[in-house]
Parts: structure tokens; sequence; C-alpha cells
């Protein structure tokens, strides 16, 4: 380590030393050398390459996914048929919370800090992210955190059974002892996402090649960096809720028990002001995969791209003052379920320019349809369908009738599932060539999709119906004119939980071999991430790309 | 045009597509309050479709014409200022088109003046507490718990399920027709959300909190609703059934409640010179464990470890008589043991500890009687 000290000014240098690459001597001659990573498990131990770290976000995240999956498996064996067969409805309410909490903290938001490790510094040229150590460790202590939450399911009196909500006082004084578990799974979840954020912004703001203007930057990265900046905002928020939860249970406080002066309404305030940007926090960077996606296939540069920026900018700002549309039957005073409904609608208007930008690149393209392309375009459709219920709940006197239903399963649903995931989906098949080097198996890739885009929609939309003819969420059971439908989604659920093994398949043989690739993978596709070799080099833009026009 | 001509359509044709009062569709409901959300629903859905459709129509033309498979030739345009502002404000216009009829309905389902019946609803797990507190002027001076009566057996499948499975409770809420009822609602526990969709009322009971809501309903019959919000293990198991009669057939329920609460005051003090004997204790006792006890301690006595204590051979059971006795009566606060002082008559109160003293092989041989019950209460029932 001595030796690198002394006269190497070069970050690139100051990277490899971080990774404990053993350079006995260096001269000029070696800095145009590139190392390969470290051998065995201490590579992904020790790693600080944002290569690694993202291989490993991606890949965490997929096994997350599929334990939630298999979860909402038990959860649509359970409600099959009506009555109960399988599981207690103590276990049920275990599943319908632990599902919650590993798909937005396990799956979804991994993915995508995942995707932001791999490609933000590809897309902006640089050479890694800024805080690299940290990156390391917002990645490990993840599992750790997961470990705690899935380990709280086998001990007496079981994991969470609150809703990933948490509402208190279900969470408070009526849960069992394993609620810290819960709590500190949270924290370290919490933990992770800032310092990833932070490590997004450093990077956005610290380390673009020379050229690389704020308006020239891809949206993938805009949308991260205003993701980021949400997830630095809200995550306090949580972490803050959480600990009031935990005082409350364990050391006497009464935030929300009335008993002691407080007010059980303020805990719905506190984590619906985290959780309304949080639910953006999973969109915003979609938004910027399929902004990246669809002028490629189409090839045709994005529409609109400054109005792109400023929509997200919106979008992000209106997810600060729309939090108690969760709340409207809470008992809210009239003004307060005004002003709330006024500013959920206006969140429309610039959603709705997102979608007719992405219309209108498609207009008059020169379109084709590879498996990126089929996620991005199922994306758009289906995640505006999940808008346009979204709409719908922002009515407040509708609300009332929708409100805690499988109307509300299904809209969350379509933004979550067919957009946040069919988003990463998307990303995925669009980049694994340039991870791997390795074209993927595209009829089993094609299979995987159109499997997926039926199923999911056997699966999410009739939940629409049974919400609107009245059954409400959560429950273990129902009412006998709920059956029919309820087997059609169980049916949808378990061919959508099915195919996904498709996706597994795909992504395995895809990382073991296949046709070669070159830089530029796709015909259309713009972007430094396509000037680089496929598969990208364990160290890429060690001196700063040149910015073209 | 014939865009414009396909457009006017569809909009003439989705109502007649929407199945109102099918399974598919909101209910249109018995109030006109009900009927007013309904028409809400169906404008905001129909403004969802008619945008869905010019803009998945334009989305899909593009898949089907504009391919490089057909030799298409991709245009350079990437912007239009003008354009851009006419899809922002088209949207912003038809948001405030849809803002004036929603804010009509949201004041007028707020407005819970001049009510002619009050009802207090208290939700517990997992039932309902009616208390009628004023009805034209005068004292309702009724009150009783409303608990699912689907009986267990076809929650597990033992037995073929009912019409109204989960739908049906022991006791309904009675209300009239044509006159505006005000609900008060709060919790003893956790909070729950009281909702009937034929009246389209939805509203949190917060504990410690009261919270308002009204209807007036215009058709007699009975209305089937859920909690809607989750309140634990048997949320899924807490039905909302309300009768709605008409004025002077609820009268006439009111005086017949009320004669018969005071009825059930004067059994129970007959009952305290009486010597209940071990049969009738246990058998009306596991009837009463049943319905109120065995949702948290479960039918064996065994609880579900870590979250509800059992009672076999649990340390209450076996003990002091009076503890016991005490702890039924008042619950345990700061947890789910409620007080069940309120809930339940004094024959019934002491049928339970009795039959959770010798059941599951707990055998003390011990026989509460009312009046040892009442005993415990003190003087104050």
């Amino acid at each position: 380590m001595n030796s690198i000290t002394q006269d190497q000014k070069d970050s690139q240098e100051q990277i490899k030393a971080q990774e404990g690459v053993i350079t006995t001597e260096h001269d000029d001659s070696h800095a145009e050398e590139h190392h390969g990573p470290a051998k065995g498990l201490k590579r992904w131990l020790y790693t600080t390459n944002h290569k690694d770290i993202g291989s490993m976000y991606l890949i965490f995240s997929l096994v997350m996914f599929l334990i939630g999956g298999t979860m909402a498996m038990v959860i649509r064996a359970e409600l099959f048929q009506p009555g109960l067969q399988l599981v207690d409805p103590h276990f049920f309410n275990q599943m319908t919370t632990v599902h919650g909490l590993i798909m937005v903290f396990g799956a979804v938001m991994p993915a995508f800090v995942g995707l932001a490790n791999w490609m933000v510094p590809l897309m902006i040229g640089a050479p890694d992210m800024a805080l690299p150590r940290m990156n390391n460790w917002s990645f490990w202590i993840l599992p750790f955190a997961f470990a705690i939450l899935l380990g709280s399911l086998f001990m007496e009196g079981g994991g969470p059974a609150f809703g990933w909500t948490f509402y208190a006082p279900l969470s408070t004084t009526y849960s069992n002892d394993n609620t810290a578990l819960f709590v500190f799974a949270v924290h370290i979840m919490g933990i992770s996402s800032i310092m990833g954020a932070i490590n997004v912004i450093v990077t956005i703001v610290n380390m673009r090649a020379p050229g690389m203007t704020w308006m020239k930057l891809p949206l993938f990265v805009w949308t991260w960096l205003i993701t980021a900046f949400l997830l630095i905002a809200v995550m306090p928020v949580l972490a803050g809720v959480v600990t009031m939860v935990l005082t409350d249970k364990y050391f006497g406080t009464s935030f929300f028990n009335a008993m002691g002066g407080g007010d059980p309404v303020m805990f719905q305030h506190i984590f619906w002001f985290f959780g309304h940007p949080e639910v953006y926090i999973m969109i915003l960077p979609a938004f910027g995969i399929v902004s990246s996606i669809i002028p490629a296939f189409s090839r045709k540069k994005l529409f609109g791209y400054a109005s792109m920026v400023y929509a997200t900018a919106s979008i992000a700002f209106l997810s600060f003052i729309v939090w108690a549309h969760h709340m409207f039957t809470t008992g809210m005073p009239l003004a307060g379920e005004l002003f709330f409904m006024y500013t959920t609608m206006l969140i429309s208007v610039p959603t709705g320019v997102k979608v007719f930008n992405w219309v209108a690149t498609m207009w008059r393209g020169s379109l084709s349809f590879e498996v990126p392309m089929l996620f991005a375009i199922a994306f758009v459709v289906l995640f505006t369908i999940g808008g346009f219920s979204g709409l719908m709940l922002a009515i407040t006197p509708a609300d009332f009738q929708y409100h805690d239903t499988y109307f509300v399963v299904a809209h969350f649903h379509y933004v979550l599932v067919t957009g946040a995931i069919f988003s990463i989906m998307a990303g995925v098949y669009y980049w694994l060539p340039k991870w791997t080097g390795n074209m993927f198996d595209i009829a089993l890739a094609k299979w995987h999709f159109w499997l997926s885009l039926v199923s999911v929609n056997v699966l999410f939309f009739p939940m629409h119906f049974v919400g609107l003819a009245g059954m409400p969420r959560r429950v273990p059971d129902y009412a006998l004119q709920f059956a029919d439908f309820n087997a059609i989604i169980s049916i949808g659920g378990f061919a959508f939980g099915l195919s996904q093994l498709l996706f597994v398949a795909v992504v395995y043989k895809c990382i073991k071999g296949g046709d070669k690739v070159p830089a530029k993978v796709w015909e259309g596709a713009e972007g430094l991430e396509w000037e680089v070799d496929s598969p990208a080099p364990y160290h890429t833009f060690e001196t700063p790309p040149k910015i073209k026009d | 045009m014939g865009v414009v001509r396909f457009t006017l359509w569809l909009i003439l044709l989705i109502p007649q597509l929407s199945f109102a009062n099918s399974s598919l569709n909101m209910r249109t409901g018995v109030t006109d309050i009900s009927e007013n959300v309904y028409q809400l629903h169906m404008i905001i859905f129909m403004i969802c479709c008619v945008i869905g459709i010019i803009v998945f129509g334009l989305m899909f033309w593009a898949i089907f014409h504009h391919r490089k498979s057909k030799g298409v030739k991709p245009a350079q345009f990437h912007e239009s200022t003008k354009i851009e502002i006419l899809w922002t404000a088209i949207p912003f216009v038809i948001l405030i088109g849809m803002a004036v009829p929603a804010t009509k309905a949201l004041i007028a389902m707020e407005d819970t003046t001049k009510a002619d019946l009050t009802i207090k609803i208290t939700g517990s797990q997992w039932k309902w507490h009616y208390e009628y507190l004023t009805y034209e002027g005068k004292k309702g001076d009724v009150d009783f718990y409303s608990i699912m009566s689907t009986p267990q057996d076809q929650i597990t499948n033992k037995e073929s399920k009912g019409e109204h499975y989960l739908l049906e409770v022991d006791k309904p809420l009675v209300i009239p027709t044509d006159k505006k009822v005000r609900f008060l609602m709060t919790s003893d526990d956790v909070i729950h959300s009281w909702w009937v969709p034929d009246f389209a009322v939805k509203k949190d009971a917060n504990p410690g909190f009261i919270n308002e809501a009204w209807t007036r309903v215009n058709t007699p019959g009975t209305y089937r609703g859920q909690c809607a919000e989750l309140c634990g293990k048997d949320h899924g198991f807490m039905p909302v059934v309300v009768v709605a009669k008409e004025p002077a057939e609820f009268d006439a329920w009111l005086i017949e409640s009320q004669q018969e609460k005071q009825n059930a005051a004067q059994a129970d003090q007959a009952l305290l010179s009486q010597t209940l004997s071990k049969e009738e204790l246990m058998t009306l006792g596991q009837q009463v464990y049943m319905s109120s006890c065995a949702a948290c301690h479960q039918p064996t006595g065994l609880g579900i470890p870590g979250v509800f204590p059992g009672l076999k051979a649990s340390p209450i059971a076996l003990g002091d008589v009076n503890a016991h006795i005490d702890m039924v009566l008042h619950g345990t606060p700061g947890t789910a043991m409620q007080a069940f002082a309120k809930q339940l008559t004094l024959k019934q109160l002491a049928a339970i500890v009795t039959y959770e003293r010798n059941a599951w092989g707990n055998d003390t041989g011990d026989l509460v009687q009312p009046s040892q019950i009442k005993a415990r209460l003190g003087g104050d029932e």
C-alpha cells in the first residue's frame, strides 16, 4: 500500500487502492493497464467497484422478489376459495405484511439502486461512484436487515402482522413482542437507502464528464437524482415513525396512544408523509428507464426532453403535499379533504405529460419490438391504467367507496408490478448484454414477456371488479359473491409467479454464455454506456470521455 | 369527424355497459349520497376511458404503421412547445370540470347537522357496539353488541356455506328510513372502519377520538358491509349489518328493545338468589366462550403462543378465582384483553369463568354463581 500513496494522484489509482488490488510498482506504462477483480468471496465482500455492487444489488433484489412472490402465492392459495383452507388468519396477516415490506424495500428499491450503480457512472462518463466504500456498506447491511425481518417469522408469535403500513395502535399496544425486530430491520433498510441516495447525488453532481451539462444528462440519471433527493428527505421520517412505534410499545411513551394524550391518526400523517414520496421513489427511476428504451427502439430522439425533466421535478414536489389522500376516511376536516383532493388530481398533469411524450416519441418513429421495447410498451399502457385508477381514487367522495378495498390493491399493483417491476425487467433486458457481453436467449425472453403480460392482467385486472363490488383488502376469507373472481385472480397469480422463473432462467443463461454482442448492442441506442466494450470492462472511463455536440 | 362521433358513441355506450349493481361495479346504493357517489365514479371512469382510448389508440396506430419492418424512416421532430402546452392545459381543464361536482358531493357528505337519530358506534376486536343516543330529541336508551353469526364450521369448510356467509350478525343495527341518521364512530382498541357500501359511508373508528358520518336511507331493506381497516387477526370476520325499517316499524322496534333491556336487567337481578348447576353453567359457558373468547384464546384454550396467552393450565384459570373474575370483568389495560363487564350478563360472565376453570382438563371444580360476579363488581351494576 505504501508504494501507492507516494505519487499517484490519478483518481483511478485511488480506486484501485480502495479495492485492495495489490500493485507492487507503478510507473506511467502501468497507468493504462486494467486490473481485474479480486478472486473468490473476498471480491464480493470487499468490493468497491460500482459494477460489482450493482450486480449484487440486482441479484439480492431478484432473490427478494422470489421470496416476496412466494408469500404472494401463499396469499393467493388461501384466497383461491372462500373459507379457511391453508393458513390461519394470523399467519395470513404476516404474509400480507411481509410480502409488502419485502417487495417495497427488498425487491423494487434495491433493484433501482443496482441499476443506478451500474448505469449512472457509465451514463455520465465517471470511473465509479463517488463514495465507493460507503457503496459497499450500503449494500452489505441489507442482507442483515432482511435476515432479521424474515427471521422474525420463525419466532414465537410470528413476524409483523399489522400490514406493511404498520398503523398504530395495532403495531404498538396490540402487536407481539417481535415488533422490535421489525423496527430494527426498517432502520437498517433506511440507513442503506440514505447512503445509497447520498452516493447517487454526489456522483451525479461531481463526476459528470466534461461537457455533460445538466440538460444533456440521460433521463435515467435525472430521474435518479430527483429520486435520491426524495429518499434523503423522507427516509429519516420513516426512521422517526418506527422509533416512535418502538418507544410507544416498549418505553411507555404515548405518541399514538390517546390515553396518554397522543393520537393514532398522527401516526398515519407521519407514515404517509414518508409513504407518498416513497411511492414516487419506486416509479421515477422507472420513468427514466422507459425514457431510455423507447427512443432507442423508435430510432428517434425522446420527444420533449426538457418537459420530461420538469415533469419529473413537479411530480417530486407534488409528492410532498398529497400524503393525506391515503387517509380520507380517518375523519379529516372538510378543508383538508378538499386540499388533498385537489393536489392529488394535479399530479395527473405532469404524469400525463410523460405518457404523451412517450407516445409522441413513438409517433412516426421506426419501431422495432425487441424484448426491452415490449416491456417498455407494456409499462406505458399498464402504468397508465394504474394512473387512471389513481385519478379515480383522488376523487374523495368516490374514495370513500374505494378505500381499503381490492380496487386499491389493483391500483397499486398496476403501478408497482406492471409499472416499477416491468420497467426494471425492461432495463435488465436492455442492459444485460452490455453487462455480460452475451445476448440473452431471445425466444425464452419473449415467452417470459408474453406469459407475464397475460397472467399479470388475469391477476390484477379482476381485482378492480371485486374491489368495486365491495371486497375489503387484507382479509383471509370473503363472502361468496367474490368467489369466482378470486379463483381467476389466484390462477393469474400462480401463472405470473411461475413465469418469473423463466426470467431467472434467461438471466442465468445469459451470465453463463450466449452470442457475443458488440459495444453498441441495440441499433438505435444512444448514450455513453454504448461506447464502452461489451461486457463493460471492470474499470471504465478512467479518462473522461468527450461529449458530442 | 369520425373520431368525435366515435368518442360520443362511446360516452353514450359506457353507461349501458356499466353493470350497475352487478358484481362488476360499484353499487348505486339506497341513499341520495350513494347515488351521487356512483355518478361521480362513472363520470371519472368515463373520462379515463376516453383519454385511454385516444392515447392508446394513437400508440397502437404507431405500433402498427410506424414499424421499421415496413421500411418507415424515422421523423426528426422531438419537441413542440405548442403541443406540449396544449396537453398540459387540456387535462387541467378536465380536472377543474371534475373537481366541481366532487367538491359539492363532499360538502354534502360532511354535513352532519340536523340529525333525527344519533347512534354511537364503537368498534373493538372483533365486534361492533351500537348505542342509540338520541332519537327525535329523546334518549334512545338501547345498546347492544353485534357479532358475526357465521358458524366456525362454515369457515373451516366442515359445513356448506350459507347465503350470507361472513356477512351475517347476531343482532343487526336497526335504523329508520327517510330520517337523517348520524353515526358517531370510535373504538375501544385498534382502528376499525365502519363501512356499508349501499350508504357510501366508510369512516374510521379511532380509539380515543370520535368521527362523524350520516345517512338517510330511501328504501327499507337489509344492507351488509364489513370492517374496512386491518384490525388484527379476525379483521375479515367483522361484518356490519344494517336493517332499515319504515319509521313506524322502527318506533315499535325501539320501544320493544327498550322493554327487552329492562326485562333482561330484571332477569339478571332474579338470578342473584339462584344457584345454577354445573351442567347449566358449562353449557352456557362453552357457548359464550366460543362467541366472545375463542377468537383469541382459541376453542382449544391454547391461545396463539407469543400473541394470545392460552388458558389451559394457565395460572389465571387455575389460581385465585377472584383474580380470574376480575380479569374477565375489567380486562388488562394496554393489551388485547377486553373488559367484559358491560358486554355480557351476570349469568354469562359466571358461566364463562366456570367454563374456563373446568374445561380442557383445568378441572378446578370451581363453580362461579352470578351472585359472586355481582359481588366482585361491587354495587355499581
